[in-house]
């Protein structure tokens, strides 16, 4: 018998699936270790939560998983249930039971609304036509861009106009998504300015000139009066003076209402306008039912916004778990990027201390607005706003409502001379709002908990981890304070190199030093090196000048893969992958890879990049197997390089019934162009001949997708550890501008990137991200788009199949003898069962008993 | 050329070798890279430093299983010549054979002989027996 049976679990329901749900599920699963509560979220959309701030990215190539929130891995934790696509129909408070949409009766001893807000369409007539939208959800943003696609198929010849209703924050972001489809975009607000929530008259000025000259038309102090229709589709727009624009598409973003219908059915108090009442705690008028997000109206009013909602998800996980806290106010600060245009505001924005003095800078030249708010002696920060620069928003919103150190002045001025890193913030001043973390927090992250790097930091504190707006204040905390614990935010290659990759790639670009002695000596810090920056030198040697790997001293710098131009196997032995450039392979050759596996006994799979990996091959065997092989044409694969593997392709135009571009001929275009290329990491690339995707090219990290026009090109993919879709990086290219592009930036990863750093990774870490990358690659904004041309040309002009050169040279040759003094002899450790009709290596316990079917003897161990 | 004298403490005496077992011409053993020798049935690997010091270890892998350690990195650590296992990068002090980093294993030394080159000939030397564990190793200028 046992003594005491465990507490079954209290059971939390969680209605609604948005971010702030999300959230609460967070911040429950870390504080609630044991699992006292089990969670079951009801999302009425089809999906997980995802990164609705972010719903504009979107039409800039990122497909729904991509604004997936979080680590997806929570979903399959034993005490929370996700279910997707169940709305709550019914609340039966007596019985604590929620009725879904699927017909089940869901149990809770507490319930929290987080059902959100939905998008309001204003009362004008022809609100319902079609193409009229809203502006919320992934689906809202799917139809609009199907509907935009649609009108370009039905009138190629004219640019589809859109009308956007609201020059709010979701309103400008509909503009950017609609400029984005490249629709010919007006945007109308009832007031005076732009944003007139976030900025004020000189802001909104300001706003207005830097929207405008994205060639997105503005008006304000507008009213719209109604939809004009043609045969139940939008045709055009009529405002109150009468006037009258053509429009193809209107979008509403004018304003969210509460989700509160649940709550009033269920006789829950709702506030005058809407919205769960909750007191401080998050509580509803019933101790089991809470309420958070944007659908709870707390101290009088409900927010529209994520940052409160994650503070009430906080307050309601702490209270659940026995603790008090309540909410703390809401953080209203907004740090937004609009069409490309920095906004920020945060504090009293508006002035509306009778006393504030105001210190403001406008430069219409160079269309920035900068407008900081102090108390009347000119020391304490109450508030500002920023428009078109917004740098200096992240080192000073944690200082709002203490006292400046300096000037005010000196933060508005341009560039870095009001950093972040001049002020010295206050260990209590918050610096990641989305999780709540403040200064002092990311310093003891350094001082006690001794992470090293920021990103050890965004793990340990969550700080930068949800918007990221942050981050540029967290790296200088971070340096700071390793900086004070004799810490140097060290780069350092290894022991023997004080410098990261990129700057050895540069140092030895400079130079012009062709040797590893002669690197070592000039740029190292002392002894031989070590298997980190030997094959970093290589790969640097080999980039620069493409000259055979094992040639001068640069055999000794090699990896056992490179230096055996093959793969090492567990058992010692090694596989030889032929390059089958696109996976398009002849009979013939099919034929002379199997009799190749035939004559050595190889075993022979295909791998993911459409070629034959052949396995098994000892070291003294690979000249013969090469050999045969580039006598029937073959010629190395660089499976065993850091540098380009394949280039896969789907079947494209040439044969399948949908293909739009011959995406085989592109690939092996690429492959035979890139092939040796040696670079930080393995790259992969892919072709699709349509949109329908076949080849995968999205998982790579440059994937190529056939349009009608031409062909989109993706960057940043990679499968892999941590998985990436690649993202849009530029759209209709005609082929030559396409291997332009993918010259410069394949050249400038291979230039830039640390060490085993993947594109992915790459992007993510480079400065101003894959929007700076554009400026490089595309506009060339660091004017070095030639050169990085014309190290393409050298490379692509100096290639030579490395196996074909070996067999030349006696010298190379020799690196592959079995033993020094016993050439004819082999390893005999090396010990194969049969498995489906094919050689393996023999586990330990058959070497002795199983039948071997090669190396019939056991090598002598020392 | 004679170069059988011993620099450091830790090589072995001159006399335990029984005999010395010609393997090859230096000029075969590149620098800063390895080659396999059999040496009486056993496998060994036998390194050349940047310096032209040589060394012997054991082939065997003792991480893996694999006979792969001649074809390891070549390098110091803290100036001291090393080797790195292709396999799981295990790092190995060559003059005594040392793990100097196991990454999460438990460190496991590597087997040493004695290198002598007379001319232009390198042997191995032979310790009573190939298999006697209790040799250590060696190293020759």
């Amino acid at each position: 018998m046992t003594t005491s049976a465990p507490m079954a679990p209290k059971k939390l329901l969680i209605v609604g699936g948005g971010m702030v749900a999300r959230r609460l599920v967070d911040a429950m699963r870390d504080r609630d270790s044991v699992g006292v509560w089990q969670i079951t979220v009801l999302a009425e959309e089809p999906r997980a939560p995802y990164d609705r701030v972010a719903l504009t990215t979107y039409f800039s190539g990122r497909s729904p998983e991509d604004l997936a929130l979080g680590d997806q891995s929570v979903w399959e934790d034993h005490v929370v249930s996700l279910r997707r696509g169940v709305a709550a129909r019914h609340v039966d408070r007596d019985a604590r039971l929620v009725r879904g949409s699927d017909g089940h009766d869901y149990p809770y001893d507490a319930m929290v609304l987080a059902t959100g807000s939905y998008a309001a369409k204003p009362p004008v007539p022809g609100n319902d036509l079609h193409g009229a939208f809203v502006y919320r959800t992934i689906d809202d943003v799917a139809e609009l861009r199907q509907f935009v696609e649609d009108l370009r198929t039905r009138n190629p010849r004219r640019a589809p106009r859109g009308v956007v209703v609201g020059g709010g924050l979701l309103g400008l972001e509909a503009a950017g998504a609609l400029n984005a489809l490249a629709v010919e975009t007006t945007v109308v607000e009832f007031a005076d300015r732009l944003m007139p929530l976030q900025v004020d008259t000189g802001g909104g000025a300001a706003l207005h000139r830097l929207i405008t000259g994205l060639g997105v038309s503005v008006r304000t102090s507008t009213a719209t009066a109604k939809v004009l229709g043609e045969r139940g589709r939008v045709a055009g727009m009529q405002f109150a003076d009468g006037e009258q624009v053509r429009a193809d598409v209107v979008v509403f973003a004018t304003g969210v209402r509460p989700r509160d219908d649940l709550a009033r059915s269920a006789d829950l108090g709702v506030g005058e306008r809407g919205g769960v009442l909750v007191d401080s705690r998050c509580r509803t008028n019933d101790p089991a039912v809470w309420a958070i997000g944007e659908v709870a109206c707390i101290d009088g009013r409900c927010w529209g916004i994520v940052a409160p909602g994650y503070a009430m998800a906080e307050v309601v996980a702490d209270n659940l778990l026995g603790g008090d806290s309540t909410f703390p106010g809401a953080d209203t600060a907004t740090k937004l990027k609009l069409l490309g245009v920095d906004v920020a505001s945060f504090g009293d924005a508006m002035s509306t201390d009778p006393n504030c003095l105001e210190v403001v800078v406008s430069d219409p030249v160079a269309g920035v607005y900068k407008k900081l708010v102090l108390s009347d002696d000119a020391r304490t920060l109450l508030g500002g706003i920023f428009v078109g620069d917004a740098s200096a928003y992240a080192g000073l919103r944690p200082m709002l409502g203490r006292p400046l150190p300096s000037d005010p002045v000196g933060y508005l001025a341009p560039a870095s001379s009001g950093s972040v890193a001049d002020l010295d913030l206050p260990d209590e001043a918050p610096v990641c709002s989305c999780n709540n973390v403040c200064a002092g927090t990311v310093r003891a992250a350094v001082s006690e908990r001794h992470c090293t790097d920021v990103a050890a930091v965004k793990a340990c504190t969550k700080a930068g981890t949800s918007c990221g707006s942050c981050l540029p204040l967290v790296k200088s905390l971070v340096s700071k304070e390793l900086a004070k614990a004799g810490i140097e935010l060290s780069t350092a290659l290894c022991e023997h190199f004080a410098l990261s990759r990129s700057e050895l790639f540069d140092a030895v670009r400079v130079t012009e030093l062709r040797t590893f002695t002669q690197i070592i000596e000039r740029h190292g810090t002392g002894g031989r090196g070590c298997a980190i920056c030997r094959p970093v030198i290589a790969s640097i040697l080999a980039s620069l000048y493409n000259e055979h790997i094992l040639g001068a001293d640069r055999g000794t710098l090699q990896d056992t893969n490179d230096f055996a131009m093959a793969n090492l196997q567990k058992d010692g032995s090694y596989s030889v992958v032929p390059r089958i450039p696109g996976g398009e392979i002849t009979p013939e050759g099919l034929i002379a890879i199997g009799e190749v596996a035939q004559r050595f006994g190889l075993y022979t799979k295909i791998t993911g990049g459409q070629r034959i990996d052949l396995f098994g091959a000892r070291i003294d065997q690979l000249p013969e197997i090469w050999r045969l092989l580039i006598d029937a044409g073959f010629e190395s694969g660089h499976a065993y390089g850091k540098s380009l593997r394949t280039v896969k392709s789907c079947v494209g135009s040439t044969w399948c019934r949908f293909g739009v571009q011959d995406s085989v001929a592109l690939a092996i275009g690429l492959e035979l162009r890139y092939r040796g290329l040696r670079s930080p990491h393995k790259l992969k690339l892919g072709v699709s001949g349509c949109a329908r995707e076949c080849a995968e090219a999205r998982g790579k990290d440059v994937g190529i997708i056939a349009t009608e026009q031409g062909w989109n090109l993706y960057v940043g993919g990679n499968g892999g550890f941590t998985p990436r879709h690649a993202q849009l990086f530029a759209e209709d290219l005609e082929t030559p501008d396409l291997i332009r592009t993918i010259d410069r930036f394949l050249m400038f990863y291979v230039r830039t990137a640390d060490r085993l750093q993947r594109t992915a990774a790459w992007i993510e870490e480079y400065d101003g991200g894959l929007e700076a990358l554009r400026s490089v690659v595309l506009d060339d904004s660091l004017g070095i788009g030639a050169d990085l041309d014309a190290a393409m040309a050298r490379h692509v002009d100096s290639y030579q199949d490395e196996w074909a050169a070996a067999l030349d040279d006696p010298q190379t040759l020799a690196r592959f003898t079995s033993f020094v003094n016993a050439p004819q002899a082999h390893d005999e450790s090396l010990a194969y069962v049969a498995e489906r009709g094919q050689a393996r290596p023999a586990r330990p316990d058959e070497r002795t008993s199983a039948v071997l079917i090669a190396g019939t003897t056991l090598g002598v161990r020392p | 050329m004679i170069t059988t004298s011993s620099t450091s403490p830790l090589d072995r005496p001159i006399e335990h070798v029984t005999e010395w077992v010609p393997i090859c011409q230096v000029r075969e053993v590149p620098h800063e890279r390895g080659v396999a020798a059999l040496v009486q049935g056993v496998q060994i690997a036998i390194f050349r430093t940047h310096d032209d010091a040589f060394f012997a270890v054991q082939q065997h892998d003792p991480f893996c299983g694999a006979m792969i350690i001649s074809r390891s990195l070549v390098g110091t650590r803290n100036g001291r010549p090393c080797v790195t296992s292709p396999m799981y990068k295990q790092v190995f002090d060559l003059e005594t054979g040392e793990c100097l980093d196991a990454g999460d294993q438990t460190p496991v030394a590597l087997r040493t002989w004695p290198v002598r080159v007379l001319g232009h000939e390198l042997s191995i030397g032979i310790v009573a027996s190939v298999t006697n564990d209790t040799v250590t190793g060696g190293r020759s200028r």
